[in-house]
């Protein structure tokens, strides 16, 4: 045992020493995590109309759309949000109801929103965008993108592929001063999520006084 | 008694692998990465399932803060220096060598132009934290175009093909952002894009 040991020691002994390399690969590493971004940020595009024709659009907006067509948003402080389905009946503060931000608030009642016709179109076109999204996630789809976006451009004005013609909801949003940019840009990712096309950022001094009397007897702030 | 032996074994780990793997993993990081631009106040954007990227060029990044505090900067530097001789030459500003140096060394801009020159003539240890009190103001001079409007209209004589983002802060007044999206309007840049962050859980839903 120990003749074998004496003579192994011998041996010269070839290996180098990594851990201090392993060291400095680890801070190196650490460096370029804490100080990069991997993910890109992502981008909402939003396209406002110039100050000067934002009066003309609106009036052309509203002598096209129906009122069954249409939903009304408040946005108010700490997180609440009102909505007005159809015209606001200025007698009436109960056609101003409360509702909230995701999926069970917001998203249901648009997904829910029956028009004069007796149809829920957001809820038709979203069922039509999943059934486009599986075919052009299919394992061998030869959807190319541009179709993809052609397609869903069809969706959002309401072209079925069954060929039917649905109405597309027209939202009116309007944050009230007391909201946040949070709320604005939370509104806007529920029209991304129901296919709406055709909404208003509407400012809220421009409003008409029947509008300002009726949401303040609404309790909406 | 007999001695116990304490058998002197070699512990003698190979870390060639590890550092096989450190080296991928550094490689991995150095490629893919791409470095944080230094922002004057830490903004959290909020969040989105919208999927749309930003370029990487061409874009001029405007940072609204929570109290309403608006910086502006772009990625090129020969851009933000055309910015700055335009607005200097509008506002009747000179700034010598050095503060030019200043200026180009600094990410975004945000200095009012009566302060501009005072805050560029600080040591650029001081410069980070000054700025934060400062930002572009939104008032509009003698009813013509505000600073805010002279910088963006700079950016965008500086390159015509560029790009506006918001960065904005959940927790801004939506009335400082609407001032500011209002501004934007009456000079006809009606197409921007708001940054903001992935929201995964509510994609899957």
């Amino acid at each position: 045992m120990a003749k074998k040991n004496l003579s192994k020691q011998k041996k010269m002994d070839t290996r180098v020493n990594f851990t201090p390399m392993v060291d400095m690969m680890m801070l190196l590493i650490t460096f370029f995590m804490l100080c990069t971004t991997l993910a890109k940020p992502q981008a909402m595009q939003l396209t406002m109309p110039s100050n000067e024709d934002t009066k003309q659009l609106n009036e052309e907006q509203k002598q096209v759309t129906k009122a069954s067509h249409t939903i009304t948003l408040y946005l108010g402080s700490n997180d609440k949000v009102w909505y007005i389905a159809g015209l606001p009946n200025y007698d009436d503060p109960s056609c101003v109801k409360p509702t909230s931000y995701g999926k069970d608030g917001i998203e249901k009642v648009l997904n829910e929103h029956t028009t004069e016709e007796g149809i829920n179109p957001v809820a038709k076109i979203k069922l039509a965008k999943k059934e486009l999204d599986a075919k052009k996630n299919a394992y061998n789809s030869k959807m190319t993108d541009e179709q993809y976006q052609e397609q869903l451009k069809k969706l959002k004005r309401g072209e079925l592929p069954s060929g039917e013609k649905v109405p597309a909801l027209t939202v009116i949003i309007r944050p009230l001063n007391t909201a946040t940019y949070a709320n604005m840009v939370a509104a806007l990712d529920e029209m991304l999520i129901s296919n709406i096309d055709k909404y208003v950022i509407d400012n809220i001094d421009k409003l008409s006084e029947d509008d300002k009397a009726l949401i303040e007897k609404a309790g909406v702030k | 008694m007999a001695k116990v032996k304490i058998q002197k074994k070699d512990i003698w780990i190979d870390m060639t692998p590890m550092s096989d793997v450190m080296t991928l993993l550094l490689c991995f990081f150095m490629l893919t990465s791409t470095f944080l631009t230094p922002e004057p106040v830490q903004v959290n954007a909020p969040n989105s399932v919208s999927e749309v990227k930003i370029p990487e060029q061409d874009v001029l990044n405007i940072l609204v803060t929570p109290e309403g505090r608006v910086f502006l900067g772009t990625e090129n530097k020969n851009n933000m220096q055309a910015m700055l001789d335009e607005m200097t030459d509008k506002n009747g500003v000179s700034l010598n060598a050095t503060q030019i140096k200043h200026f180009r060394e600094d990410a975004m801009a945000g200095a009012p132009m009566n302060m501009l020159a005072g805050y560029l003539n600080l040591e650029p240890e001081k410069m980070g934290e000054a700025i934060q009190k400062l930002g572009i103001p939104l008032d509009s001079i003698n009813g013509g175009k505000s600073e805010f409007q002279q910088w963006v209209s700079a950016a965008r004589s500086a390159n015509p093909d560029i790009k506006l983002a918001i960065k904005c802060d959940s927790k801004t007044p939506y009335a400082s952002i609407k001032k500011l999206m209002s501004e934007l309007q009456d000079m006809n840049e009606n197409r921007f894009q708001l940054i903001t962050n992935l929201d995964v859980k509510r994609l899957n839903d």
